[in-house]
């Protein structure tokens, strides 16, 4: 094997808090050859983007690194003063950040953003430049370059950008470049694009390449050399094939677990039970007294018909000039009773304004929702009352769905008291019940929003949404914000739900292997209309539309993992 | 592009005339017009001829359109007080304040700017921070208190300025300048200093911390990830997105120059317009009162016109999708 | 992320929470913040204690003595042998106690003020961002008029067409409450744009939705979800606003449109005081203007310190 080009060797960081000294990355080692991309995995926090920004000599102050050495073509950089490093910045180690739409500065056009780096570290004239910013573009896929080389950041796509943004890092032909989850804010077409490209350039290349993400498919299709990271170390190191093939780390083992299948259904997602107690929830308990009245009607539960919604685009006093985006067109589908049904599709493609319109959040512009038999689009305000109580939603940031100014026992008891199922003086006990069935902490009634974890919140929108003993939960996105352990755990506590207490459920994700554990139907969306709608089982096997057969051909393929 | 700038003048056009009501309604409704012009000694005719005179006889929305358009010719009716065409007192003031306010907001957005990019850069720098902490003071202390200790240092203490006047004017056509003279030069100075000064900490601020965000944007980690250095970073990549919010505020500052004058006028007996409003409120003086305020909002809105044309030219995102 | 809740000890009381809280440590941490608090808290105290501190009451006749008139700060009067700590105005009432009574009416117009632009800021700031629409559009366009005009040129017209409405013989009386109104209708756009945008934020997360499929009303919405939490950026505009009220108030005082003669705040003082400048007696202006200063620069520094504490991104 060839001589690495970047060496990290025990690298440590601290930030002194109020609290002590944290150390966010604890004597942490790894090499990256040439034209190698080495994958850098693990859960939020566990201090894998930290490395990245430690190696290329950004971290925000008071970080700093305590301990270890990092090493570039044979020459130690970890102590370079500040004027040396940010010669190697750009020059010798590339760097591309998450999300692309901040990434560039909005007030100048990408032709000059790349001319300036280009002359920065490369001694060439201005058309010189000029030609070799337009040569990039035109290898990272940008059409018409001459003409978008004058255009500024708004005027590309989030794929678009992202590609500007890889230009931009390999202006002036660094050897290594640092890609902190580069895709995750984009769509999965766009992201199979733009890991593709990464790849190929690596190779062609030669450049050594630190990818870090916090997603398995990720890792099994674009890497070769994978680090996986626990709370600031490294638990585990080793050859992609090898890491999800055949992990040695029990923690690793224990995620790997946790990542939903794409290409086999199983009934429970083994619990991630590393590191952390394992967390009880007793949803079979709530069962005993769950109070279901029998259905008005045989047919199916929620009817949907034709809904559509637009959205004004840009404004006018005169109706006319007003334009509009259809965000959701002419869909119709039903659910039946108990059943899981999955709406799936990439961002803007109206899914969970779809969820929004069922819920009753918007009004629909077009189209008829039936609930029950009873058309809940024509409803009187006391009848859209009794609608409220049956159906409850849980929402993907479990950052914003709590109110941060209330405690989580007022949260669980504001619908009890809005709807008049209880009154002040009872509702603790139930409230006390539900939070626990859940598998929260005695007291958690008494703290706020913030002292919990994600995973713990989503659980509180659970115990919210469960307070009314609705029929129907509309979960948009449930776990898309969590990571890989917790996701299993919340798809786990759904699953029980409609096991045991007989929700029926409209589940929405943009993510195909998990829509494949959960849903017993799904519908595929594109662009607002609902393009296709089958048994999930049937849908994986035989697509029958070419988008849907494109969706899963991009779907990651894991297939390094065993079993 | 065009439908932008054009709503806007359409926006601009709607404050004037709001405005026009709103000092209509004080001329006609605040005590009554017949009353404050005729004084004590009247007949009913002369009330009743006075009446047909300004119209009051007639319709509210016919006078106020005959006010709109009167004042849209420079008529604006007599003060109350002084006997002479408002348009007259007016053009007549005007000079003083205008250029009193021109050097002042020369030096407010001038030292403002350079002071607030300066702290921004050096945050934790031992001049910045003496400069923020300095501010504060300046942000504390009234426009009247700065005046008066100028003068209490530089008139009665070492005497080098005059605390009072214009000084000597010269007259250029119906404008009277006090820039061409020493006299009128010197007695400048104080003033000016007094009326910038808080806007100058104002402006200094608001450039510090609008410039503090912009260097926390993901562009510019960017830009330093690519290499490019501390100097290109802040004056190229980080001053121009600074100053796209800036300029909007920049704009009202200039305004509030015009009002501020107000203040300082009266601590230096300068003899513009702002003399002229103090003393129209204490006597009362509504057509005065109206005047001003509607050349006032005049101004007011062709700056804030001037500023959103302005804005249209640095942010592309503007220009294209407009 | 931990999954494992932070700590499963009983929760600690209000105070506790308040006193352990990121803000408090920050705040103890901070010299400026906790000097400027001492001196405003100090000022504000013996502006309501005035009747208790203050040697002698300056609006009882009884009290003063002309002869008294133009007595240097402790300096023995040569007729009556009587000593002042900041000496006494040309009427022999002593400087230190129209200071006390001057600054009852200052923090009181002060306070007032601002509290009557932040109720009115709050409750258009709310109906704006969160009903949209029309209503929205008509009170944010009435906001960029105002806004074309500064607040202090508006205080002055609103306080110049106040007086063209009152009767002669009131006009003293309703001084006070004039310039309350004055200053606080020309404050309350700074809150309802605050208010506004930081509604529109959380009108956009998800447990505004969760409460309206609970069935909430707006009305219940606004006030029960949405205002606790657009609180914080309110409190530090409330801080700064209070120092520009009371900066507005002595200018207006200053410039004879504020409080009368009868009733002088710290910006009449002022004004009395410049009077004397130029003929040596330069107490009655000093004073006044060095607490004016202090009173205004220790509420400036504890909103400009809360402003960053509160916003942690600026640290």
């Amino acid at each position: 094997m060839s001589e690495p080009i970047l060496s990290i060797r025990n690298l440590t960081v601290e930030i002194p808090t109020r609290h002590g000294i944290f150390k966010p990355v604890e004597n942490v080692s790894y090499d990256i050859h040439p034209g190698e991309i080495r994958g850098v995995v693990g859960e939020s926090g566990a201090g894998k983007s930290m490395t990245g920004n430690a190696v290329i000599g950004l971290l925000d102050p008071p970080a700093h690194i305590s301990e270890g050495e990092v090493w570039l073509n044979g020459r130690r950089i970890d102590q370079l003063d500040p004027e040396e490093k940010r010669r190697i910045r750009g020059k010798e180690i590339g760097m591309i950040f998450q999300d692309p739409l901040t990434s560039l500065n909005p007030l100048f056009t990408i032709g000059e953003q790349l001319v300036e780096t280009i002359q920065l570290h490369l001694d060439v004239s201005a058309s010189e430049a000029r030609e070799r910013a337009i040569a990039l573009l035109d290898r990272v896929s940008i059409p018409n370059p001459e003409v978008r080389f004058d255009q500024y950041p708004h005027q590309f796509s989030g794929g678009m950008r992202q590609r500007v943004v890889i230009a931009l890092a390999l202006c002036s032909e660094p050897s290594v470049i640092v890609a902190d989850e580069p895709t995750t804010a984009l769509d999965v077409s766009i992201q199979a694009q733009v890991l593709d490209l990464i790849k190929e350039l690596a190779k062609e290349r030669q450049v050594g390449v630190i990818l870090v993400t916090h997603d398995m498919g990720v890792i099994a299709d674009t890497t070769e050399q994978v680090t996986v990271m626990y709370s600031g170390k490294v638990v585990e190191s080793g050859t992609t094939d090898q890491i999800l093939g055949a992990p040695t780390h029990e923690y690793t083992r224990s995620l790997i677990s946790a990542v939903p299948r794409p290409h086999t259904k199983i009934e429970r997602f083994p619990q991630v039970s590393y590191g952390g107690r394992e967390t009880v929830f007793k949803i079979e308990d709530l069962a005993r007294n769950w109070e279901k009245p029998p259905l008005s009607t045989e047919g199916p539960l929620v009817q949907v018909q034709g809904i559509t919604k637009k959205f004004i685009e840009a404004g006018s006093i005169i109706p006319s000039r007003r334009k509009y985006f259809t965000a959701v067109d002419d869909v119709s589908f039903d659910i039946k009773d108990g059943e899981v049904f999955g709406l799936v599709g990439e961002s803007g493609s109206g899914k969970s304004t779809v969820a929004r319109m069922i819920a009753t959040l918007y009004p629909v512009d077009g189209g008829k929702v039936w609930f029950d038999g009873e058309e809940m689009t024509a409803m009187d305000a006391e009848g859209i009352a009794r609608y409220r109580r049956q159906i409850q939603m849980i929402f993907q940031d479990p950052f914003s769905s709590l109110n941060p100014r209330m405690k989580v026992g007022d949260i669980v008891a504001e619908p009890l008291l809005h709807h008049n199922i209880l009154d002040k003086g009872n509702v603790g006990p139930r409230v006390a019940e539900l939070l626990d069935r859940v598998g929260l902490s005695k007291d958690a009634h008494r703290k706020y929003p913030h002292e919990f974890s994600g995973g713990q919140r989503q659980r509180i929108s659970i115990a919210r949404a469960l307070a009314t003993q609705p029929r129907f939960l509309i979960c948009d996105e449930p776990t898309s914000a969590l990571d890989v352990s917790i996701q299993a755990q919340i798809l786990n506590i759904l699953k029980d739900l409609q096991e045991h207490l007989g929700l029926t459920m409209l589940f929405i994700s943009h993510d195909l292997p998990v829509v494949r554990q959960m849903c017993d139907r799904v519908g595929v969306m594109r662009q607002g209309k609902l393009v296709e709608l089958q048994d999930t089982e049937s849908l994986f096997a035989a697509p029958r539309t070419e988008y849907t057969q494109e969706l899963l051909t991009l779907m990651p393929r894991l297939e390094q993992i065993s079993g | 592009m065009l439908s932008y700038i054009l709503k806007r003048i359409g926006q601009s056009a709607l404050v004037l005339i709001i405005v026009g009501l709103v000092a209509f309604s004080m001329f006609r409704f605040v005590g009554d017009p017949i009353d404050n012009m005729l004084g004590q000694e009247r007949t009913m005719e002369d009330v009743e001829r006075l009446r047909a005179q300004l119209g009051l006889d007639q319709p509210f929305p016919v006078q106020y359109f005959k006010f709109l358009s009167n004042a849209a010719q420079g008529n604006f009716g007599v003060s109350f007080r002084q006997g002479r065409p408002v348009a007259d007192i007016i053009a007549e003031r005007a000079p003083a304040t205008l250029e009193l306010a021109a050097v002042s907001a020369i030096l407010a957005v001038g030292v403002g700017i350079a002071l607030g990019v300066f702290t921004a850069i050096r945050r934790d720098g031992f001049m910045a921070n003496f400069i923020m902490s300095a501010s504060l003071i300046g942000v504390s202390l009234p426009t009247f208190l700065i005046g008066i200790l100028l003068i209490y240092v530089f008139s009665v203490e070492l005497g080098w300025l005059p605390s009072f006047g214009r000084g000597e004017t010269v007259k250029i056509g119906w404008w009277t300048t006090g820039l061409l003279t020493e006299s009128g030069l010197k007695a400048l100075i104080l003033p000016a200093i007094t009326l910038g000064l808080y806007q100058m900490t104002l402006i200094m601020r608001l450039v510090r911390s609008e410039m503090l965000e912009v260097l926390r944007q993901d562009y510019i980690r960017f830009a330093r990830a690519r290499g490019v250095s501390e100097r290109t970073i802040n004056f190229r990549h980080a001053l121009k997105n600074t100053m796209v919010p800036v300029i909007t505020i920049i704009g009202l500052q200039l305004g509030a120059i015009i009002a501020f004058a107000i203040i300082t006028e009266t601590v230096f007996q300068w003899p513009g317009l702002g003399l002229l409003f103090i003393n129209a409120i204490q006597f009362v003086d509504i057509p005065v009162m109206a005047a001003y305020l509607m050349m006032i909002s005049l101004v007011f809105v062709l700056i804030n016109l001037a500023v959103d044309i302005l804005y249209a030219f640095i942010d592309p995102r503007l220009r294209v999708s407009a | 992320m931990n999954d494992t809740p932070i700590s499963d000890s009983a929760a600690p009381s209000r105070v506790r929470r308040a006193l352990d809280s990121d803000l408090f440590y920050a705040f103890r941490r901070s010299p400026v913040a906790v000097v400027s608090t001492v001196v405003a808290l100090l000022l504000i105290l013996s502006a309501v204690l005035a009747p208790l501190i203050a040697p002698t009451n300056p609006f009882d006749p009884a009290s003063l003595n002309l002869m008294n008139g133009f007595t240097p700060p402790m300096e023995p009067n040569a007729f009556t042998a009587d000593s002042f700590l900041m000496g006494t105005d040309d009427q022999g009432r002593d400087v230190f106690s129209t200071i006390l009574y001057g600054m009852r009416i200052s923090l009181f117009v002060g306070f007032a003020a601002v509290m009557f632009a932040l109720v009115l800021g709050i409750v258009l700031g709310l109906l704006s961002g969160y009903m949209g629409g029309w209503v929205d559009t008509v009170i944010m366009r009435a906001a960029d008029v105002q806004l074309t005009f500064p607040s202090i040129l508006v205080a002055m017209l609103i306080f110049g067409i106040a007086k063209g409405i009152t009767p002669v013989e009131y006009r003293d009386q309703m001084a006070i409450w004039v310039l309350i109104l004055a200053i606080g209708l020309s404050d309350w756009v700074q809150f309802a744009r605050v208010v506004r945008g930081a509604t529109l934020v959380e009108k956009s997360k998800d447990y505004v939705a969760a409460a309206q499929l609970i069935g909430r009303r707006p009305f219940a919405i606004m006030i029960r979800h949405i205002l606790p939490n657009v609180l914080s950026p309110v409190l530090v505009i409330a801080t700064i606003s209070l120092a520009l009220a009371i900066i507005a108030e002595a200018t207006l005082s200053f410039l004879g449109v504020g409080a009368p003669p009868t009733q002088p705040s710290l910006g009449t003082l002022i004004r009395i005081g410049q009077g004397f400048l130029f003929s040596g007696e330069w107490w009655i202006l000093f004073f006044p203007a060095c607490t004016l200063l202090a009173l205004a620069l220790s509420v400036n520094l504890l909103g400009d310190w809360l402003r960053d504490a509160l916003n942690p991104r600026l640290k």
